[in-house]
């Protein structure tokens, strides 16, 4: 659906050069929904521009639908545009305007007639559930009503491909989490496209099918949300992934670790969907010589799936706690040993 | 009536009166309606050849650099020196350098690049985000400026205009004086020079009035068009 490949672009500006895209390439399938999460100045705004040529690479392609933007004519270019839809971190509505004025621009521009509009726009506002609000004045309405308002306006043209720029960036958690909901409402209910860009790692979390880790304008990691929430492999990904998954031993605990007298190992041990088939922890607390101790545990639903993640303190003998790291790991659970850095407070994983 | 005309008020005829104050409404408001079309041309090209405008490449850096450049020259000059250097162009145009219709061309040549500036200023106020939109939704360069920025800026360009008129006033003034007739031209012959100052002061206070209908007229129509903006 939407392709990129080997894209590259560089701001320059005064004596500065900025290297927003260093060679990126991503293929965004029909019907997913794709995250690409980074830290400020990662390059995202400019990557997600790229595809409804709000921004022109300097090299490389970007097809839509196997077509080469750079071969569109300007009619072309304004025809696949009202097949795209944008959404804005700001909301970028006409806020002296009303909502159903707002939401009926595009139709006007595309020259559809009164009743048409009038038809479209209750329609569309009835699927981002703010029928009541059509003849309200957008100055009136809150922020996560705004973004719904945005979101109507972008569907008003029936598109195929939703672009959401940090749509949820401005909107507290409550909030995010409803448009989030309404997102997924629209690519499930009319099989809509959507590719995000966020700093926030709840969107991934919650919505996306597959995601790309930017940094520094290059692409670092990049899958399906359970893989790249499961096995991060980059550093700027696990510090994503820390931030809506606490894999670490939670510091209040350090102490109660410590006064452990007896010999022991810390094990953190992930669970990714339903590739486990037996209770491993239970298990664990069942084998002769070993105590279990809880010392943390996550579970994060995504991806219609699940992934948890638990730090245990197991104590026992060494060759016992051999046994158990072996038995864990043939369970299909992933298994880290976790080592504490007691002088900085910090953990190491290790095998 | 006509007998009521024929009586003087402060050394003048109220005929004569009247007719000024007509002669200084029609300067300013033809002024203002030519200017405003030509300003508002000269803004729209301006905020759109600018730097990170809409219009991009290097014809439309040249055709700013040069629209940039007639507006600080003709803004530089000050009216009355305007006024006079272009007479001979201004005999070429209107047959004469006489007359309230006569004075129009050196008002207009001088409130355009005026009014450009003003309103370019508050088309500038609309946020680069929802151009951004705009082109995102598949809007062409007219689209972007009728449904976008027109809507977002127009109270804050009658603002604008509002302003405009009120220097334009100071300056027919002095268009009046060198023939273009009107309160200033009153005031200044046979206030000034025959040193009638109640008829100066009659007239400043006219002055005075017209400006403030001015004032309240644009504030009120700014203030509905601004009416929801929060």
């Amino acid at each position: 659906m939407i392709q990129l490949e080997h894209v590259s672009r560089t701001f320059r500006e005064k004596n500065m050069e900025v290297r927003a895209l260093q060679d990126v390439s991503l293929h965004v399938r029909e019907g997913e929904i794709f995250g690409i999460v980074g830290f400020s100045g990662a390059g995202k705004s400019t990557l997600i521009r790229l595809v409804n040529r709000l921004e022109t690479p300097d090299s490389g392609t970007v097809r839509v639908k196997g077509q080469d933007l750079a071969a569109l004519t300007g009619k072309e270019l304004t025809s696949l545009r009202r097949k795209i839809g944008m959404v804005f971190q700001q909301f970028n509505l006409l806020e002296g305007k009303t909502v159903f004025h707002n939401i009926a621009i595009p139709l006007r521009m595309e020259g559809r007639s009164k009743e048409e509009i009038e038809r479209r726009v209750s329609e569309v506002l009835d699927f981002v559930e703010l029928g009541e609000k059509k003849d309200a004045y957008v100055s009136q309405l809150s922020g996560g009503q705004k973004q719904r308002v945005g979101i109507a306006r972008a569907l008003a043209t029936a598109p195929e491909i939703l672009l959401c720029d940090e749509a949820t960036s401005a909107l507290d958690p409550q909030t995010t989490e409803s448009i989030l909901k309404l997102l997924k409402r629209v690519n499930r209910e009319m099989g809509i496209t959507i590719m995000l860009i966020t700093h926030q790692m709840q969107v991934i979390q919650l919505i996306c099918d597959r995601v790309a880790v930017m940094e520094d304008g290059k692409i670092v990691e990049e899958g399906s949300v359970l893989d790249v929430f499961g096995r991060p492999q980059e550093e700027v990904t696990k510090r994503f992934v820390r931030t809506v998954i606490n894999d670490q031993v939670p510091e209040t605990f350090y102490d109660t670790i410590r006064s452990e007298n007896r010999h022991y190992r810390l094990e953190q041990l992930k669970f990714i969907g339903d590739t486990v088939n037996e209770p491993v922890i239970a298990n664990l607390c069942r084998r002769e010589g070993l105590d279990v101790n809880i010392v943390g545990a996550n579970i994060s639903p995504m991806q219609g799936s699940m992934m948890s993640v638990f730090i245990l303190q197991l104590i026992g003998e060494t060759d016992i706690l051999n046994e158990a790291e072996a038995y864990i790991d043939q369970s299909g659970a992933i298994r880290k040993r976790l080592t504490i850095d007691w002088e900085n407070r910090t953990v190491t994983e290790s095998a | 009536m006509d007998d009521f005309l024929n009586t003087k008020i402060f050394g003048v005829k109220w005929s004569r009166l009247l007719t000024n104050i007509q002669q200084t409404l029609y300067m300013v408001g033809w002024a203002l309606l030519i200017g405003t079309i030509i300003g508002f041309i000269l803004a729209l090209a301006l905020v759109l050849t600018r730097k990170g405008g809409i219009l991009k490449g290097t014809g439309a850096r040249i055709v700013h650099a040069v629209l940039n450049f007639y507006v600080n020259v003709v803004r530089s000059v000050p009216f009355v020196i305007l006024l006079v250097t272009i007479m001979p162009f201004t005999r070429l145009l209107m047959g004469t350098t006489i007359g309230s219709t006569a004075a129009l061309v050196p008002l207009v040549l001088y409130i355009s690049p005026y009014l450009a500036r003003l309103i370019e200023n508050s088309l500038l106020e609309c946020s680069p985000g929802i151009i951004e939109a705009a082109q995102a939704m598949g809007a062409n360069v007219f689209q972007v400026i009728r449904y976008f920025i027109i809507p977002e800026t127009l109270g804050s360009v009658v603002l604008a205009l509002t302003t405009g008129t009120i220097g334009l006033l100071g300056a027919s003034a002095m268009a009046g004086y060198v023939g273009g007739g009107g309160v200033g031209d009153l005031a200044l012959t046979y206030g000034y020079e025959k040193m009638n100052t109640p008829l100066m002061i009659l007239t400043v206070i006219i002055l005075i009035v017209i400006v403030q209908l001015i004032q309240l007229l644009g504030g009120a129509i700014s203030a509905k068009l601004r009416a929801h903006q929060s």
